[in-house]
């Protein structure tokens, strides 16, 4: 793995309140990231402790309430639309819930369109979009010609998420933010879908940002993990000296908390 | 697409509530096809001609006179002209004549009339009588005389040249005609309002005017409140705080009081049809927007409309086509809502006397307003306003069933 030493994407000191006075919220609490090309991380931590925030703020959904956010060693600038366009040329989301994720409206070809029109493609002939959408669906084994003209709502939970990595697949960003890409998925097709999108990240060298509640999920995918707890980062590290050796209580119960098969189950600690 | 408005079809509600209103519109189309009188023209001199068949009198003088013997002909005849009052006057000489009371059924004319003749007597002094009541009684008792005799009537006219009535024909009490061949006869199904008008016309015209007027009120009542709904829920922040101000300022007057004012200072002659439509219409859009606002909220976190935003897509992309398509069908439902209760509020404002002015288009607000004026109501002249009620409730009937079929289509939690 090439480490350059500057960071794709970095975060310093990035903070994001919600609500005021009494039921004022810190979601986020001075996070401090650092993002190099070609990595994979993970942010790791249990439901309400802020990681969909963070990587809203990444992505530039959500504004942040204070700190700074720097894309290739620049400050990151996308207050107006047209650099909001340029910024999700390089950075693209695949979000938890596919049956959410979606326009129920729009066919799936629009989907796969819009992304060849944003890489700049919108002057192609059409038969040319056609061989760059089965490209990209035969990437993830699904079949481009069973698909047109078909709406997302008539595939299942995993098709429907190797169509988001598709999609990914034509955009081919710099950065990838997978928000618990497979929690909603069942776990046959949870292994696929995971090979699929590390199989897109070596194809097209890819950095991803992973987020996810399962700890040894993380361990598997990522190179370095962030453990976050009540919106900070307490702990991180490289996978394996994070989670071979945790040195936090909280890192400890993450990695308690995942079910083993040959164990029986310490009920006491939960 | 296709899907749900087969799936609405299929609402039992909807499909009843439409047919009624399919009903209405197809009779407000076809009807003036085939009458295309003008429906404020004046037919009868007079108030309120009761419904019925109008048969020109000197017409059927001229058209050929057939004898028809028939039995129940002097009955029929005397049984028309003996009015309740007059019944009841014989039921009371006949008590004092000393009949039973069990005996006499003043319904029965035969049996009435047999007992009347059998028992009247001019010079018998009953105590207690007055005067007037006594030369009632002479005056009934030459009518029902004069009723029941064979005499033909005459008829006569004056002759030009020496001024003396002539006897130009004589019409026995056995001679008809047949309604065919008389030349001039009218059907006023719903009779004449005060004004003389046919009702049957000016409600059916009435109703398109108001069915107008609901539309206009309606769709520029949803267009505001969805563009204002649209704009606070999707951008928020200071444009969500100007909006929602207006908004609450709209809400807590209340609209009619509104309504009242604006028709009010406008003045009798700038209110048209299309003026109140529109004064309507800018009054009522208050409670589209506020749902619209709070079902946008809730949209733009979606995930489908991050991603529609990571695609690069503008503002107005995606609120035309990933906020917009999610609340078309809840809409059409406010929509139609706004419909119908534009139709009420137009009556409302016009029973009160500050609708549409009068002189060029009736609406179903007016017809009422009209009846009440002329006291209708009091006068047992139903057919001047109740049609008219009728209408405004299948109207508003068919609007509402169409509306909460459509809404258990679209929200399954609502399914039988």
């Amino acid at each position: 793995m090439t480490t350059l030493t500057q960071p794709l994407l970095s975060a310093r000191g990035v903070t994001k309140v919600f609500g005021f006075g009494r039921q004022k919220n810190t979601a986020v609490d001075n996070v401090d990231l650092d993002l190099y090309e070609g990595e994979v991380i993970s942010i790791v931590g249990e439901s309400g402790s802020g990681k969909t925030t963070i990587s809203k703020i990444l992505l530039g959904l959500l504004t942040e309430t204070s700190g700074e956010i720097y894309f290739q060693g620049a400050k990151r600038d996308i207050r107006s639309h047209a650099k909001k366009q340029e910024y999700w040329k390089n950075i693209q989301a695949i979000f938890q819930d596919p049956f959410s994720s979606y326009n129920i409206f729009n066919k799936i070809d629009s989907v796969l369109l819009d992304c060849i029109n944003m890489r700049g493609g919108r002057s192609l002939p059409r038969e040319k979009k056609v061989e760059m959408m089965s490209e990209a669906c035969s990437f993830v084994n699904l079949k481009f010609e069973e698909l047109t003209n078909k709406y997302p709502f008539e595939l299942s939970g995993g098709q429907m998420q190797r169509l988001m990595i598709a999609r990914i697949f034509l955009l081919k960003p710099k950065i990838l933010l997978a928000d618990e890409p497979t929690s909603m998925i069942d776990a046959c097709s949870r292994a696929t879908i995971l090979d699929e999108l590390m199989h897109l990240r070596r194809e097209i060298g890819m950095t991803i940002i992973f987020i996810t509640h399962d700890i040894g999920l993380a361990y598997y995918v990522s190179d370095k993990v962030y453990i976050m707890e009540k919106g900070k980062f307490v702990e991180s590290g490289s996978a394996d000296s994070v989670i071979l050796h945790p040195k936090e209580p909280y890192t400890r119960r993450l990695l308690n908390d995942v079910p083993k098969i040959y164990e029986e189950w310490d009920l006491t600690t939960v | 697409m296709k899907h749900i408005i087969q799936q609405v079809f299929h609402s039992g509600k909807f499909v009843f509530g439409f047919s009624i209103f399919a009903t209405i519109l197809l009779i407000v189309i076809f009807y003036p096809l085939f009458v295309p009188d003008p429906p404020l023209t004046i037919l009868g001199q007079g108030t309120f001609f009761p419904p019925g068949i109008y048969v020109s009198v000197y017409d059927s003088l001229s058209a050929t006179s057939y004898t028809l013997n028939l039995d129940e002909a002097a009955a029929k005849r005397i049984a028309s002209k003996l009015s309740q009052e007059d019944r009841q006057a014989v039921k009371e000489w006949l008590i004092a004549a000393g009949i039973p009371e069990a005996e006499i059924d003043p319904a029965n004319t035969e049996q009435l009339l047999d007992q009347w003749f059998a028992n009247y007597d001019s010079k018998k002094n009953v105590p207690g009588m007055t005067n007037a009541k006594r030369n009632y009684y002479i005056r009934l008792n030459n009518a029902l005389k004069g009723l029941l005799s064979p005499d033909a009537a005459t008829v006569s006219q004056t002759n030009p040249q020496t001024g003396e009535m002539e006897q130009i024909d004589t019409i026995n009490q056995t001679d008809y005609v047949n309604v065919s061949e008389v030349a001039n006869l009218r059907l006023l199904p719903l009779g004449t309002d005060n004004f003389g008008r046919d009702i049957l016309t000016e409600l059916i015209a009435a109703t398109r005017v108001s069915l107008q007027i609901g539309f206009v009120a309606g769709i520029i009542a949803t267009l505001i409140g969805l563009t204002l709904g649209l704009l606070a829920g999707y951008v928020g922040g200071v444009v969500d705080d100007a909006i929602m101000f207006v908004t609450n300022l709209f809400t807590v007057i209340p609209t009619f009081v509104l309504l009242i004012l604006i028709s009010f200072s406008i003045g009798q002659e700038q209110r048209g049809a299309f003026t109140i439509a529109v004064v309507i219409g800018l009054t009522s859009w208050v409670w589209t927007a506020r749902a619209v606002r709070s079902q946008v909220i809730s949209l733009r976190n979606r995930d489908h409309v991050n991603l529609s935003k990571l695609s690069g897509h503008s503002i107005v992309h995606i609120i035309l086509s990933d906020i917009l398509p999610y609340i078309a069908s809840y809409v059409i439902m406010a929509l139609i809502l706004q419909i119908s209760s534009g139709i009420l509020a137009e009556a409302g404002l016009s029973i009160l006397g500050l609708g549409p002015r009068t002189t060029e288009v009736p609406t179903l607000g007016l017809m009422i307003n009209w009846a009440m004026i002329y006291q209708a109501h009091i006068l047992g002249n139903w057919w001047a306003y109740m049609p008219v009620l009728v209408t405004i409730a299948l109207i508003t009937f068919s609007m509402n069933l169409m509306n909460t079929g459509m809404d258990q289509v679209f929200n399954p939690a609502l399914r039988d």
